[in-house]
């Protein structure tokens, strides 16, 4: 069954419209995409340079500077929508990482089935009780703090979940006609696999996907918090990390940064239950 | 529940535990320059990288590493700690009772709250009470939870004064071992709540669906149709059934509660391992850095076997093989 251009396209808006059919659909999706926008046109939209003092030090809020300004005199809201672009950088290269290895894991223990099936499972179940967040403060002590550090142990350690739901999806669909109308005209197993059952086996995926990015962004807001993200961004859990302190005497300096982040990660939770009904899977 | 099912969940722990102490090695074999300055920081003195190159066998074959690397680890001897000078295991054991208490107030506060919250959602499911009680336990899971310490610290403790900002007792404690003991109740409410506030979501909403399901079976239509009371009914018969799932996650909540105490014990100036691990990262202190790992991974491992076998005894339809 693979689909015909046209065809996909109708299944693509048709599921947009059944995202935006629902309350936590709709709020999750414009949410998301307004955060990716930020992050996109950071540089266009911040007011001011994010690192240079151009203001009066630790200021409330103000016309000038609508989310205040820090111990510095550097304007608050331009670190915060700089911070939209870390957050997403991070997250989305996690979750392409996660995804490829989860994809694959889930693929072919689900197709393969047997022993394979087994053996990668079990290797599942072993990094699904490795302590994510120890290992990234492990990983940025042994390795020092940056990009590449925490995408790595993060990504790696982050497919579980996704690689557990495309199995079942697999084994779902590998029982299902069009995979034996395939193989009994002739095609080779990871060409069914590939060509044939992942692309149906994702859209499950993304659900997963966007409530994995939730986490993540969470996981790295901590990690900025301690000091441990990237020393070369600005991020809105460094932002906040600096705010606790000033905490007596600056309160926008905590509440602006965390506000982004938990507004982040409900819109994904809720862009994640929005799929979830769309796709029909609850 | 039968021995022989408790013995072969007991040996599956083995693989996991044999992956963990793998992947803190290779962590320590990938680390840029020498792994001695992984494990033993990059000022140390000449003498103090001879004992720990000697104790992780730095000079031997890789396999030799491995093992010593494992047998080390299992026994909890992992060095000397290079800024304090004494065995790490020690040093970590003098903070976990902190963290210990942290994360376990938190997680007896979540899951009473939570269930209480499940409940009330259930029983008035679809209605205003069910829709307030979603939106604010979904914000809070989607609150870091450093952010919800900053700002219960800002309303709680600097605006209201109701609890103190920092530490776990005061300066001048009571004389009185009572008077100790509610210095650290007072000291310990803000932090735990915080902590606690994350989880509760998931446990409402576990307990939420469970009962929704259990309040539609026929023992509890049979229960009404005695004409028991529905509070009888919900507390009585189809809440010890809902509650099973409440369980089972206890074991992968474990995880999420250490993570979120080192982030909860910086907010508020809590002496646990979190501390402990924030400042070895700055001291590459590598020998704390491992043993906490090692440690709060093990902690997860077992919690996850104990709440698994709990589970049978909690709900009489489980049977294991």
């Amino acid at each position: 069954m693979i689909l015909g251009r046209s065809e996909s396209r109708h299944q693509a808006t048709t599921l947009i419209g059944r995202l935006f059919a629902t309350t936590s659909g709709k709020v999750g999706a414009i949410v998301t995409l307004i955060v990716l926008l930020v992050a996109i046109f950071a540089d266009v939209l911040a007011p001011y340079d994010p690192l240079s003092p151009i203001g009066p030090s630790l200021s409330p809020p103000t016309r000038e500077h609508l989310m205040g300004t820090d111990a510095l005199g550097r304007d608050l809201l331009s670190g915060v929508i700089h911070g939209a672009r870390t957050s997403m950088v991070i997250a989305l290269s996690v979750g392409a990482v996660a995804m490829v290895i989860g994809v694959l894991v889930g693929g072919i223990s689900g197709y393969a089935g047997g022993r394979l099936d087994d053996i990668l499972m079990r290797f599942t179940e072993i990094v699904q009780v490795l302590p994510r967040f120890f290992l990234a403060i492990l990983a940025v002590a042994f390795f020092g703090p940056g990009l590449l550090t925490l995408i790595l142990v993060l990504g790696l350690t982050s497919w579980v979940i996704l690689a557990r739901v495309i199995r079942a999806e697999v084994l779902s669909l590998r029982a299902r006609e069009f995979v034996d109308s395939a193989l009994t005209q002739g095609a080779r197993g990871s060409r069914v696999l590939f060509r044939e059952i992942l692309p149906n086996a994702i859209p499950v995926g993304i659900i997963y996907l966007a409530l994995l990015l939730a986490f993540i962004i969470l996981i790295e807001a901590s990690l900025g918090f301690l000091g441990l993200g990237d020393p070369n961004a600005i991020s809105w859990g460094f932002l906040a990390g600096q705010a606790q302190q000033f905490l007596r005497v600056a309160w926008w300096l905590s509440v602006f940064p965390g506000l982004a982040i938990t507004a982040t990660v409900l819109g994904l939770n809720l862009l994640g239950d929005g799929l979830t009904d769309a796709l029909g899977r609850r | 529940m039968n021995a022989g099912y408790v013995a072969r969940r007991l040996l599956q722990l083995l693989p996991s535990i044999a992956g963990i102490v793998l992947v803190a090695f290779l962590l320590l074999q990938m680390a840029p320059g020498d792994p001695i300055l992984a494990l033993a920081g990059e000022s140390g003195d000449a003498e103090y990288y001879a004992f720990m190159r000697e104790k992780f066998g730095l000079d031997d074959s890789m396999p030799e590493q491995l093992a010593r690397f494992a047998s080390n680890a299992i026994r909890g001897d992992l060095g000397v700690s290079y800024t304090q000078g004494r065995p790490a295991l020690t040093i970590i054991g003098e903070r976990l009772g902190a963290t210990l208490l942290l994360a376990g107030s938190a997680l007896v506060i979540s899951t009473i709250v939570g269930v209480l919250a499940g409940v009330i959602a259930a029983r008035y499911a679809g209605g205003v009470r069910d829709a307030a009680i979603t939106t604010v336990t979904l914000s809070l899971y989607a609150a870091p939870v450093f952010w919800i310490g900053q700002l219960a610290l800002l309303f709680f403790a600097l605006r209201l004064g109701w609890f103190p900002t920092n530490g776990m007792t005061s300066p001048s404690p009571p004389d009185t071992a009572f008077g100790q003991f509610l210095d650290l109740l007072h000291h310990l409410a803000l932090p735990a709540l915080v902590l606690a506030s994350q989880q509760v979501a998931s446990v409402s909403r576990l307990t939420r669906i469970g009962l929704v399901e259990e309040l539609s079976t026929d023992h509890v239509r049979t229960a009404r149709a005695k004409g028991l009371r529905e509070s009888t009914v919900v507390w009585r018969h189809a809440l010890r059934r809902a509650l099973g799932p409440v369980f089972t996650v206890i074991g992968a909540r474990i995880g999420y509660l250490f993570s979120g105490a080192v982030v909860v014990e910086i907010v508020f100036g809590w002496p646990g391992i979190g501390r402990l691990m924030l400042s070895a990262v700055q001291t590459r202190d590598g020998p704390i850095l491992l043993g906490i790992f090692l440690l709060v991974s093990t902690a997860v491992v077992v919690a996850n076997l104990i709440t698994d076998l709990a589970y049978g005894t909690v709900d009489p339809r489980i049977r294991y093989r």
